[in-house]
């Protein structure tokens, strides 16, 4: 999905490469045959939530993540998922409970570079990378879900404290780090994705 | 833990990579894309272009450029050189760049740092940095490839530049560059413990210790060079291999060819 939130070149390439059939949508119409969607973006929410109101997309994209539908949100396309951001003040998607926080207790921000994921459960996301594997993050904040959220904690990240860098919660998928910027395991990650999409 | 970061430069004029000494005498090193790609496999953490021409007429090419790579190598690129305006900036990242380098154009009109990370994010927004030394130990910001200088202290301008919105510094000592004679640990220092957001360490790269002594003893987060990995002098994954020896984390890639 498009919604003037950044890069979507990389993206475009890397679920291609994988074997996805690639639609960049920009209104409900690009939506209509999908099978998932992938909300990719960088920066704050209050200008990303403006740009899907303008494009009539802010309550389907909610029925979609919030109706068990594929979906994976990368970096500000998995903040947009909680429910308000503390970065603008933006009130947000709310399909996971939770907000949006700066990283506490953090040496450098933005955290930028590549930081080792590290998983709370199995999941088939991650199927064939290895455990602590390394990926590309470029954020100043992150998602905290609330407590009674916690169990949708899929991965945690250490940068001064730790921050939660992956969630799933049944089709609903969202990634804090860049999997289509993080080399050969981003690109599995994505592989992954795609593959669940198709058994779903 | 994050680790710390190895970036090859692609210096770029009129779509070939190419490298000089302090910024003349330049000597053509390959495609870009090619070159990109090649630096992936081998354990690259990100790329940076820096378009050291980037004559106006001449963008068509470097967006070009930027969008092939970014088709061809999964890790992130900087592009900069000669990025004058919210436009221009926008244009470089919908051709595929993660972030964008300014330089010249932030020291002429400061604003532009803040109306780009305004606009895109201060995680966009690298400010470069060249900079001279002076005979009273401070440094001097100098710009148009350094053949210009500013009066603006380097320090100084780091923490204004902050102030304003770079989510990361690109530093650079022009009496290094191109040299072999290290990085400039003493400037690196001076700024790292000025601000917090990531600095890269660039100029003077000629082996494995002097990216070891730019974490250790400059405190940068990410080292940056060119001649020594496009003329394979050195090989990505044996910095790597050094730097992880200190004691430095980084991001090892097992398949990495060297």
């Amino acid at each position: 999905m498009d919604y003037g939130a950044g890069n979507l070149v990389s993206i475009d390439q890397a679920l291609t490469t994988v074997g996805a059939d690639v639609v960049i949508a920009r209104d409900l119409d690009g939506l209509r045959d999908a099978d998932a969607i992938v909300v990719p973006g960088v920066g704050a929410a209050e200008p990303a939530m403006a740009s899907l109101d303008v494009a009539g997309l802010t309550g389907p994209v909610r029925d979609w993540a919030a109706g068990d539908r594929p979906f994976l949100g990368i970096c500000l396309g998995l903040q947009l998922l909680f429910e308000g951001s503390d970065e603008d003040g933006a009130r947000t998607l709310g399909v996971v409970r939770g907000r949006t926080a700066l990283l506490e207790g953090a040496p450098t921000l933005p955290h930028i570079g590549w930081n080792q994921v590290v998983r709370a459960r199995p999941h088939a996301l991650f199927d064939g990378i290895g455990e602590g594997a390394d990926f590309y993050f470029v954020h100043s904040y992150a998602g905290v879900p609330t407590t009674a959220a916690t169990n949708a904690i899929l991965a945690t990240t250490e940068h001064g404290g730790t921050f939660v860098s992956a969630v799933a919660r049944g089709s609903l998928l969202g990634v804090q780090f860049h999997p289509e910027r993080s080399g050969r395991d981003g690109l599995r990650l994505l592989a992954n994705f795609v593959d669940l999409v198709r058994a779903a | 833990m994050l680790r710390r970061r190895v970036i090859p430069c692609l210096d770029v004029a009129d779509g070939r990579v190419v490298k000089g000494t302090r910024f003349v005498d330049l000597v053509d090193e390959g495609d870009p894309p090619e070159l990109a790609e090649r630096y992936a496999a081998e354990g690259a953490d990100e790329l940076v272009f820096l378009d050291i021409t980037a004559a106006p007429e001449r963008r068509g090419t470097l967006l070009d450029i930027v969008e092939r790579t970014a088709r061809r190598a999964f890790i992130p690129l900087t592009v900069g050189g000669g990025v004058r305006s919210v436009v221009e900036m926008r244009d470089v990242l919908r051709a595929g760049a993660d972030k964008v380098s300014l330089n010249t154009a932030a020291v002429a009109d400061p604003t532009l740092i803040e109306r780009c990370a305004a606009r895109f994010g201060r995680q966009a927004v690298v400010v470069a940095i060249d900079a001279h030394g002076a005979e009273d130990g401070t440094w001097e910001v100098v710009v148009k490839g350094g053949r210009e200088a500013t009066g603006l202290d380097a320090v100084a301008w780091a923490e204004r530049a902050v102030g304003l919105g770079a989510g990361e510094l690109l530093v650079t000592s022009i009496d290094r560059d191109g040299t072999g004679a290290g990085f400039d640990t003493g400037l690196l220092r001076a700024i790292t413990s000025r601000v917090h957001v990531p600095v890269i360490a660039s100029g003077g790269a000629a082996g494995p210790d002097d990216f070891v002594a730019a974490v250790r003893d400059g405190g940068a987060d990410a080292v940056l060079a060119a001649s020594i990995f496009h003329r394979r002098i050195h090989a990505i994954a044996e910095v790597k291999a050094a730097m992880a020896a200190a004691g430095i984390p980084v991001r090892l890639v097992p398949e990495a060819v060297a």
